[in-house]
C-alpha cells in the first residue's frame, strides 16, 4: 500500500485481525518518508510483516519512474532502520522452494537443507559442504514469490505509455461496485503471462494501455480468492487463499487500493483439499 | 433511385437553412456552384480565397477546385453504415465542444474528447422521467449497522440501573486497547460495532458471562463468535436425541423376527458391528462448557451452535477445510463429516479453545471441595474458580518464561471428549440384547480400550510440545520501547491466530484467524480403509477351484478303471453264477 495512505489503508485491511501496532505506525510515516529521500524513490509501498518464530520482519517497496521495473526492497526488525535486499536471482527461488516451516526471524540465520536432485548433488560435491541458505536469501526469494503470485492492483490504476513504460493513471476514479466485486477486474501486477494465449477475439476487446497485465480469472486454482465487502459494503477486500495473509482492498469510486501481507510467509499448499 | 443529398434542391426544404450545414448564399446548379461570399459562420470563411488555398497549385482551375471541395464535403457528410453519425457533424460537434470549453493542451486530449462527443450522443440531456435512485445493497447493511446504535423503546431508568450493576457485557472495547499494542485486533469501528451487537445478544438469551472469543475467516462470509455460559437452569432440553436411540430398538425387535421366519434359507449373516458411538458430552462440561453464538456480521441475528460430539471432534482432526461463511453449507470431505459446516465449525472451535485458552499463573485455583480424591479418579477436576489473592506477576517474566501461564480449558484427548469415557460399559439395555445375541453367534471378545489420560487442568505452557522445532508459543512485549507499560503478547504457533495477553491483572485470550492447525507438513488425506470382509468364509460359499485338464483327465481315466473293474467283477459274479447255476 502507499506510504501515503497508510492510516487508511491499515483501518480498511485489520478485517483479518492482523494489523500493526501504534508503536509501528506512528514510525512508519516518518521511517518511509526518509527511505524515499535517502533512495531516491518515487514511490514507497508499506509491503507488510512476516512474521517469524522469535521475530518480524517490516518490508518495504521503493518504485522508480517506470512502475513496472523491478522494485527495489528493503527489510526492517523494528520499522526505524531499514535495510536493502538483495535482488532476487532465479537460484534463490528455486532453494527457497525447497525451504519449509517458520521463518526464524533473525536474519543471519542459515537453513541446512538436504538435496534430492542428482544435477545438484554435483554441485555439493564440488563445494565439498552442505549448501546452507541464508534467511535473508529465503526472504527475498519468498517476497519475490508472493509479488509474482499474489500482488494485484485493479484494471485501469495504471496505464502502459506507447514507449512502454508504466505508469499510474491519473484519470482512475475506481471501480464501480458491480465491477469491484469481479475478478476480472483486479490484475497481477507483474509480468504477463496468459496475455498472449488469448484469442485473437478477445484481445480485440482490450484496451492495449491499461489491458497490460494477467487477470486474476484464469487463476489456478479457481477459487484461490475470496471477495468480499466489509463495513457494509463500503470495501471491497480480496484475499489470498494460496498465501494467507495477503489482504487486498478498494473502495469502489475511489482512488484508493492497495494491498498488503500481514502472515507468516509459507504458501498454502494443501489449497486444493481446502475448497 | 438514390438521389445524394445535395444542398438547397432537396424540394423538402425551404429556403432558410434548417440544418447546421451552412448553406451558400447563392443558388447554384448541382455541382456547378461557385463559392460564393462565406459568411463568418461557415466553415470556407478565410479559407479559400482564390490563388491562396491549400491545393491551388494543384488544382488552379476555381471551377475544378470548387467541384473539389463539394467532392470533399459530400464526402464528409456521408453517414456511417454504423452509427448513423457523419464525419461532418462529429467534427462540428467537436469544434463547437472545444471552442466552448477551452480545456488546456487540447491537442493532447482530441482524442478523449472525440470520444465524449459521441458518447453524448447516446446521453439524454432533458427527460421527463427522473432516474430512479439506486438501492444498493450497501445501503441496507448500513440500515443494519445503524440500528446497532439505536436505544430500544421503552427502557426505563430501572433497567440502566441494574445494567450498570453487574453485566455480563465484557468490556470489547478495553481488550481490543490492549490487543493493538500489539498489533491485533480489527479496526475500532468494527470492535465498536461488535461491542453492541454483544449487548444485544446478551438482552435476549439469559447469559451468565459472555467473552469475545474471536473472528473466523471464511470465503464469501466471515464468522463473529461469541462464547457464553448460560444461567444455571435456563438450558433449553434437547429432546431430539431422545427419540433416536428409541427407534433404533425397535428396528432391531423388528429384524429379529424376520431372522426367524427365514431360517431356513438365509444369506450369510455380517459379523460387522460398527465401533460404539462415543456419547458426546453433557451441556456444561468438558468440551461443550460453553455455548457458542456466531453471526455473520455485527448487526446480522446470532445463531446458536449446536453442541459438539467426539465423533466431530475426531473427524475434524483428519480434514482441513475453508469455511464459506454459510452455517448450512455441507462439509464435503473425506472422512465424511457428520455434519454441515456448522458443526465443523462447532468442533474447531473446541479444539482452538482446548488447545489456547490460556491464563496466567495463579488467576484461577482449583476450588476446594469435600471428596477431591473421588474426583481425581475420574480423570481430573473441571473446575476452576478465581483466586482473590492472585499476586500478577511483572510484564517481564510473564515473556520470559512460558511457564508463567497455564490452559485453563480441558485438552481434549484422542477419543473427542474431555474425561475419558469407556464405550464398552454396557447400560442394563444392552445387556439385555447382548444375550440374545449370544444365542445366535459367539461375540468377539472386546478389546480392552486403554484409559486416555490428557494433560490435567491448569498445566503450564512450558510442557507444550512444539512442532520440529519450532516452540508452541511466541511469547514477546508489546513494546521494547517503554517496558514500564508493555503489554506481555503470546501468539501460538500451532494455532496461528490464537493470541493472548496479560499486563497486571488484565488478560484475555483472541482469535482471528482461518480456523485450522498449522502443520509445516503438508496436509495429507486420510487413505481409504482396507476393503472389508463381507461373509465368513466357509465351504459352502467359498468357490472350489475348478478340475484342470489333466486331472480331468485322470478323473476320467480313474472312472472308467472303476467302470471296467467293476465289469469285470460282474463277469466274475456272472461266470460264479453260471457255474454255480452249472
Amino acid at each position: 500500500m502507499e506510504a501515503s495512505s497508510l492510516p487508511v489503508a491499515l483501518e480498511l485491511v485489520s478485517g483479518g485481525g492482523v494489523g500493526l501496532s501504534p508503536e509501528k505506525r506512528a514510525v512508519l510515516w516518518s521511517s518511509l518518508l526518509l527511505l524515499q529521500r535517502d533512495y531516491r524513490f518515487e514511490r514507497v509501498w508499506f509491503w507488510g510483516c512476516i512474521q517469524g518464530v522469535r521475530g518480524a520482519y517490516y518490508i518495504a517497496e521503493g518504485l522508480g519512474p517506470d512502475r513496472a521495473a523491478p522494485r527495489s526492497r528493503l527489510y526492517s526488525l523494528n520499522c526505524v532502520e531499514w535495510s536493502l535486499l538483495p535482488p532476487v536471482t532465479k537460484e534463490m527461488i528455486m532453494q527457497a522452494g525447497q525451504l519449509k516451516g517458520r521463518f526464524q526471524g533473525d536474519p543471519s540465520f542459515e537453513y541446512e537443507y538436504t538435496e534430492r536432485n542428482a544435477e545438484d548433488a554435483e554441485g555439493l560435491l564440488e563445494d565439498g559442504k552442505e549448501p546452507m541458505i541464508k534467511e535473508e536469501a529465503r526472504l527475498v526469494a519468498t517476497i519475490e514469490q508472493i509479488d509474482r503470485a499474489v500482488g494485484i492492483v485493479p484494471r485501469g490504476a495504471f496505464v502502459k505509455t506507447p514507449l512502454g513504460s508504466v505508469s499510474e493513471n491519473r484519470n482512475f476514479e475506481g471501480l464501480s461496485l458491480t465491477e469491484a466485486k469481479k475478478l476480472s477486474s483486479y490484475f497481477h501486477f507483474t509480468e504477463p503471462v496468459n496475455l498472449k494465449n488469448k484469442t485473437l477475439l478477445e484481445k480485440a476487446d482490450l484496451d492495449p494501455s491499461t489491458d497490460f497485465l494477467d487477470s486474476l480469472e484464469h487463476d489456478i486454482p479457481q477459487g484461490s480468492w475470496t471477495v468480499q465487502q466489509e463495513k457494509g459494503g463500503a470495501v471491497v477486500v480480496l484475499r489470498s487463499l494460496l498465501w494467507l495473509g495477503l489482504t487486498f482492498y478498494h473502495v469502489p469510486m475511489t482512488k484508493q487500493y492497495g494491498y498488503v501481507y500481514f502472515g507468516t510467509g509459507e504458501k498454502n499448499l494443501d489449497l486444493p483439499f481446502m475448497l | 433511385m438514390y438521389q445524394p443529398h445535395t444542398l438547397g434542391l432537396d424540394p423538402y426544404q425551404s429556403l432558410e437553412p434548417k440544418s447546421a450545414y451552412p448553406r451558400y448564399l447563392e443558388e447554384q446548379e448541382p455541382y456547378e456552384r461557385g463559392h460564393g461570399p462565406y459568411q463568418p459562420h461557415e466553415p470556407g470563411y478565410g479559407l479559400y480565397q482564390p490563388g491562396y488555398g491549400p491545393y491551388d497549385d494543384q488544382i488552379p482551375d476555381p471551377k475544378s477546385q470548387t467541384l473539389a471541395i463539394e467532392n470533399a464535403k459530400a464526402y464528409l457528410l456521408k453517414s456511417s453504415t454504423t452509427s448513423g453519425l457523419n464525419l461532418y457533424d462529429h467534427l462540428a460537434n467537436m469544434l463547437t465542444k472545444i471552442l466552448d470549453e477551452q480545456p488546456t493542451n487540447a491537442v493532447d486530449i482530441i482524442e478523449n474528447i472525440s470520444k465524449d462527443v459521441k458518447w453524448a450522443q447516446f446521453r439524454k440531456k432533458m427527460d421527463t422521467l427522473r432516474d430512479e435512485h439506486e438501492i444498493l445493497p450497501t445501503f441496507e447493511a448500513a440500515e443494519k449497522r445503524k440500528a446497532l446504535f439505536l436505544k430500544p423503546n421503552g427502557e426505563g431508568d430501572e433497567e440502566l440501573e441494574e445494567e450498570i450493576g453487574e453485566s455480563p457485557l465484557p468490556n470489547v472495547m478495553e481488550t481490543a486497547f490492549y490487543f493493538e499494542q500489539a498489533g491485533i485486533g480489527l479496526s475500532k469501528d468494527e470492535s465498536y460495532h461488535i461491542f453492541l451487537a454483544l449487548k444485544k445478544l446478551i438482552s435476549v438469551q439469559p447469559v451468565q458471562t459472555c467473552r469475545f472469543w474471536g473472528k473466523i475467516l471464511g470465503l464469501e462470509m466471515n464468522y463473529i463468535i461469541a462464547e457464553v455460559q448460560y444461567l444455571e437452569g435456563e438450558e433449553e432440553e434437547e429432546t431430539e436425541e431422545e427419540e433416536v436411540p428409541e427407534e433404533r430398538e425397535k428396528e432391531v425387535d423388528e429384524d429379529e423376527e424376520e431372522e426367524e421366519k427365514e431360517k431356513e434359507y438365509e444369506p450369510p449373516v455380517s459379523t460387522y458391528k460398527p465401533p460404539p458411538v462415543i456419547p458426546k458430552e453433557e451441556n456444561g462440561t468438558g468440551a461443550n462448557k460453553y455455548v457458542y453464538f456466531v453471526c455473520n456480521e455485527p448487526g446480522k441475528p446470532w445463531v446458536k451452535l449446536p453442541p459438539v460430539t467426539p465423533a466431530q471432534i475426531v473427524c475434524a482432526r483428519k480434514i482441513k477445510k475453508f469455511f464459506t461463511g454459510r452455517l448450512d453449507a455441507p462439509v464435503v470431505s473425506f472422512p465424511p463429516f457428520p455434519g454441515n459446516e456448522a458443526n465443523y465449525l462447532r468442533a474447531q472451535i473446541a479444539r482452538i479453545s482446548a488447545g489456547t485458552q490460556i491464563s496466567p499463573i495463579g488467576f484461577y485455583q482449583f476450588a476446594e471441595e469435600e471428596g477431591d480424591e473421588e474426583e481425581e479418579m475420574e480423570g481430573g477436576r473441571d473446575t476452576y474458580e478465581e483466586n482473590p489473592d492472585f499476586q500478577p506477576l511483572s510484564v517481564a517474566e510473564m515473556v520470559d518464561s512460558l511457564s508463567a501461564w497455564v490452559h485453563n480449558v480441558q485438552s481434549i484427548l484422542k477419543q473427542g471428549r474431555c474425561v475419558w469415557l469407556n464405550p464398552l460399559q454396557k447400560s442394563e439395555e444392552e445387556e439385555e440384547n447382548e444375550e440374545e445375541e449370544k444365542e445366535e453367534a459367539p461375540e468377539e471378545l472386546p478389546q480392552e480400550l486403554q484409559q486416555e489420560i490428557g494433560p490435567p487442568l491448569l498445566t503450564p505452557l512450558s510442557e507444550d510440545e512444539g512442532i520440529q522445532n519450532i516452540p508452541a508459543w511466541t511469547a514477546q512485549p508489546s513494546t521494547n520501547l517503554i517496558p514500564q507499560y508493555a503489554v506481555a503478547v503470546l501468539q501460538s504457533n500451532r494455532w496461528p491466530g490464537a493470541y493472548a495477553f496479560a499486563s497486571g491483572k488484565r488478560f484475555d485470550n483472541i482469535y482471528f484467524g482461518w480456523g485450522h492447525k498449522y502443520s509445516p507438513e503438508n496436509h495429507i488425506p486420510t487413505l481409504p480403509p482396507p476393503a472389508q470382509a463381507e461373509y465368513p468364509s466357509g465351504p459352502e460359499i467359498t468357490e472350489t477351484r475348478d478340475p484342470t485338464v489333466q486331472e480331468e483327465l485322470a478323473f476320467k481315466a480313474a472312472k472308467e478303471e472303476a467302470l471296467a473293474a467293476a465289469e469285470e467283477e460282474e463277469e466274475e459274479e456272472g461266470a460264479e453264477d453260471e457255474e454255480d447255476d452249472d
